[in-house]
């Protein structure tokens, strides 16, 4: 239970690495601190579900911390706007929730990029993470054959977890050229924890296929994927499988912070070096901030908790350790670039928009995402252009456009405000 | 200045569109100039409700007569115009406001307009959604709904087929009294005659022109088929949204053939301001929920503000300016733009090349303004 108004000296949305971390150092510092989150359980996209199942002692320590911290959690409450300065209004399942803030982090993750290829929306096609937030919940993966392509180390770590849980992997096909990939890996060696969280995984996939420098081009089958067909740039071929699990790496949730007006760089939050936004008492930490993985988001998150909480002396000592994480967050964004055969996948008839059943032809016939908008209804839907917008970026190089009340769907009678 | 074009029309909302198809079809030589995308100012912001309305004799014939012309319009229109046929409900809430309704229905039934008289049984059988004890209410069968930016664009593309030109991307400076216009980079385009059809933006280019900036909210929900069958408008409108005075808000809603509900609207001067204010949302949202508390349980996706072109007696202002007859408007159409843009169109066109009018254009002219249309370079 909570109750429809609260206020705290310091609100921070998302209770992920960086949430958790920023609520610790803020609350530990006796501030009365709230991390908001959509989900029933803390631990954010990584460690959904860790709260009980106690499989990776990183979490358990930073979820017991939290605990520990005073901190209080605001779960099932999803923000949905920003409708003044100081105030955060959110859905619980019980009604709107009014939250106050003197200071507010913003530790809203990523998500999946998915981009468009024939085939890409038959069932059995899903993100990596999605499918390992599916199997972590339950669903039985044991027996089946899964294809895992796309990019990004998040393909190794979803791989790892599927194979536990029975699935036989196909096949991991790696977007990037190997060139770059093992650079990649050789630059994790500055980072030893890293490492031996690369080299675990990659003793577990033993014979497991991982292809450097190979793309799906088509997901095949009826009423349901069946296969999936893969090039390299000389030869296409079909992989069968009964899942395909296809993820082009992260993309930053940047809608809250673009409602509060932060200025973005690069499609990431602008901070200083506290954390702090353009906007005056609001902090940022994690992924926004730029892709940079669960430890870059847990010093970013405990640098923003301290600044808050006004101990920027803290705040300072964690510094060099962030930079680290920034080395480590370059060389990933590099590694696993997006090639240009990834923009010419989708072909006219392709979905593009699968809330509003939009064509890629229609769509690339416009001049910009808002005539998109306007004359086809692409990105009009539910998700307002969140899956669509982001491979619009990329593909065709359009500006995302402004963000507007409600951040998520929300139930029409959560966005008038509680009564005071 | 030698004259490449007959006129040149300054903004490709779904006003300038309008005008464009009317004048490009007489065999006028027609250049559309647009800084930035077809409908896309208030015309992609505005519910798009093609209704008939009796504030005054004048908006009376105007509307009917663009209702009309959308009616036979309507075996050409695209699919993407989602044009559809699902009449307006008046609702009455009280017995004030019942007199309203029969008010309304003395008004159009000998003008010919078809409407129904539904108490309170009726309307509840209509639109079950709507809460119980409402006094009854005034159907108005033949008027419809639209997407406006698509109609626009439709326009536009008639307009184009009868050999009217477009260019994008071009803002326009200035308004030369001696016919044509300036451009942001400074060059010139020449004309016969000049139409500043810039809505919400028209004062801008038109200097001592009495339109002003008109806010206004809604919202849109996820697909609900059925949650309403009716444009339903709450009859208290009348009293709020024609109020100049302060902030108003009136329940209005509109089934889209999407199965979307869109949900409005407010009015407010004085916000130039394009952001969501959560303030005057709520009394519009609150509002709404008074006639339809269903609607507290329906997913919302998104919110969003335009700016209506208002004028002080509430009526557009089409045709020459009083300083220069080189100079045209068509703008100030508040919240009936999009019903009254095909009706603007052909006045427009009639006035330019000397034609008899289907209704009176006095109680539009610009002339009506002591200033109307000041100084033009
Ligand atoms: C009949 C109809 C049905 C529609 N149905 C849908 C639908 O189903 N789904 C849907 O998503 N949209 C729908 N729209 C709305 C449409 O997509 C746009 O949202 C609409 O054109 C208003 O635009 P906008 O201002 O919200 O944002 P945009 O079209 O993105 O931008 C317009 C301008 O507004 C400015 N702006 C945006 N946010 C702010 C802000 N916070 N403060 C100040 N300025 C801001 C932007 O900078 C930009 O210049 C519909 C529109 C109509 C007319
Ligand atoms: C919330 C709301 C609800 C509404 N609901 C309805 C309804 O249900 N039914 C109805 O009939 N009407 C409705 N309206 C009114 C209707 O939307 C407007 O009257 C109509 O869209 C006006 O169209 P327009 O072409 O005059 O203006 P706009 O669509 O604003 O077009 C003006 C164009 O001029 C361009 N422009 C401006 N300055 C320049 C320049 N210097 N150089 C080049 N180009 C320029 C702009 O970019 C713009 O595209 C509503 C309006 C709002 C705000």
């Amino acid at each position: 239970m909570t109750e429809p108004r609260s206020r705290f000296d310091i609100v921070v949305v998302g209770a992920g690495p960086a949430g958790l971390a920023a609520a610790c150092a803020a609350a530990e510092k006796g501030k009365r601190v709230a991390v908001v989150d959509d989900a029933p359980s803390p631990g954010g996209q990584i460690w959904k579900g860790e709260q009980s199942r106690l499989s990776i002692p990183q979490a358990q320590k930073w979820i017991e911390r939290f605990r520990r911290s005073g901190a209080t959690l605001l779960d099932r409450t999803a923000v949905i706007a920003a409708p003044e300065p100081g105030v955060l209004l959110a859905e619980h399942p019980e009604g709107a929730r009014e939250i106050e803030w003197s200071k507010l982090i913003i530790a809203t993750g990523a998500r999946e990029l998915f981009l468009p290829f024939p085939g890409w929306t038959l069932p059995g096609v899903m993100g990596p993470g999605g499918l390992q937030a599916l199997v972590k919940g339950g669903w039985p993966i044991a027996g089946k054959r899964v294809v895992i392509c796309g990019t990004g180390p998040l393909l190794l770590a979803v791989a790892d977890g599927l194979k536990k849980q029975g699935a036989t992997i196909a096949m991991i096909a790696e977007q990037a050229p190997m060139s770059r990939v093992a650079g990649f890996g050789f630059k994790t060696l500055r980072h030893p924890g890293k490492l031996v969280q690369g080299m675990g995984i990659f003793a577990r996939l033993r014979g497991v296929p991982y292809r450097c420098g190979v793309w799906p081009v088509q997901a095949n089958g009826g009423e349901q994927v069946n296969s999936v067909t893969l090039a390299d740039g000389s030869n296409q071929w079909t992989e069968k499988c009964d899942l395909l699990a296809c993820g082009f790496h992260l993309v930053p949730n940047v809608e809250l912070p673009l409602a509060m007006g932060c200025e973005l760089a690069g499609g990431c939050v602008r901070v200083d070096a506290n954390q702090l936004t353009t906007v005056p008492d609001v902090y940022c930490s994690g992924e926004p901030t730029g892709i940079g993985g669960v430890d870059c988001a847990l010093t970013e998150g405990q640098i923003a908790g301290y600044s808050a909480a006004g101990s920027d002396d803290q705040a300072a000592a964690l510094s060099n350790e962030r930079a680290g994480w920034h080395a480590f967050r370059l060389a990933m964004s590099n590694a696993f670039a997006l090639r240009e055969e990834l923009k010419s996948l989708a072909n006219p008839e392709t979905t593009f928009c699968r809330c509003e059943d939009v064509a890629f032809g229609r769509v690339k016939a416009a001049s910009g995402w808002r005539e998109a908008k306007l004359l086809t209804r692409c990105g009009m839907g539910a998700c307002q252009g969140r899956t669509c917008g982001a491979a619009a970026k990329f593909i065709l190089g359009w500006g995302m456009e402004s963000v507007r009340p409600p951040l998520l769907p929300a139930r029409v009678g959560n966005l008038t405000r509680t009564n005071r | 200045m030698s004259s490449s074009y007959d006129i040149i029309i300054v903004g490709a909302g779904i006003v300038g569109a309008a005008c464009a198809m009317e004048c490009a079809r007489s065999g006028l030589r027609t250049l559309v100039l647009e800084r930035g995308h077809i409908g896309g100012g208030t015309t992609a912001a505005g519910m798009g409700h093609v209704v008939v309305m009796d504030d005054s004799e004048a908006q009376f014939a105007l509307t009917n007569y663009s209702r009309g012309l959308w009616l036979a319009l309507r075996p050409q229109l695209p699919a993407d115009v989602e044009f559809d046929l699902c009449g307006t409900l008046w609702v009455a809430a009280d017995h004030e406001e019942m007199a309203e309704v029969y008010r309304k229905q003395g008004f159009y039934e000998p003008r010919g307009v078809h409407v129904e008289v539904l108490d309170a049984e009726a309307v509840a059988r209509v639109e079950p959604n709507l809460r119980a004890g409402l006094a009854g209410g005034l159907r108005v069968r033949d008027d419809a709904v639209v997407y406006p930016p698509c109609a626009a664009r439709f326009f536009l593309e008639q307009a184009m087929q009868y050999g009217a030109e477009l260019r994008q991307a071009v803002t326009v400076k200035r308004l030369l009294s001696n016919g044509g216009v300036e451009l942001a980079d400074g060059s010139r385009l020449a004309a016969d005659r000049i139409v500043n059809a810039t809505g919400p933006w028209s004062p801008e280019l038109t200097p001592g022109l009495p339109v002003r900036k008109r806010k206004g909210h809604l919202v849109i929900t996820d697909r609900a088929p059925g949650f309403v069958h009716h444009q339903i408008v709450e009859l208290g409108y009348l009293k709020s949204a024609h109020s100049m005075g302060q902030d108003s808000v009136a329940f209005n809603i509109q089934p889209r053939l999407t199965g979307q509900m869109l949900i409005g609207s407010s009015r407010q001067f004085d916000a130039e301001d394009g952001g969501v204010d959560h303030a005057i949302l709520d009394r519009m949202l609150r509002r709404a929920f008074e006639y339809l508390p269903g609607l507290k349980d329906l997913s919302a996706i998104r919110t969003w503000t335009g700016h209506r072109a208002a004028t002080p007696d509430k009526l557009p202002v089409i045709g020459p300016t009083v300083v220069s007859d080189r100079i045209w408007l068509a703008t100030g159409h508040e919240g009936l733009g999009i019903t009254t843009s095909l009706g603007t169109g052909r006045l427009l066109a009639d006035l330019l090349l000397g034609r008899p009018t289907a209704i009176p254009s006095d109680p539009f002219l610009p002339a009506r303004f002591e200033k109307g249309g000041a100084s033009h370079g």
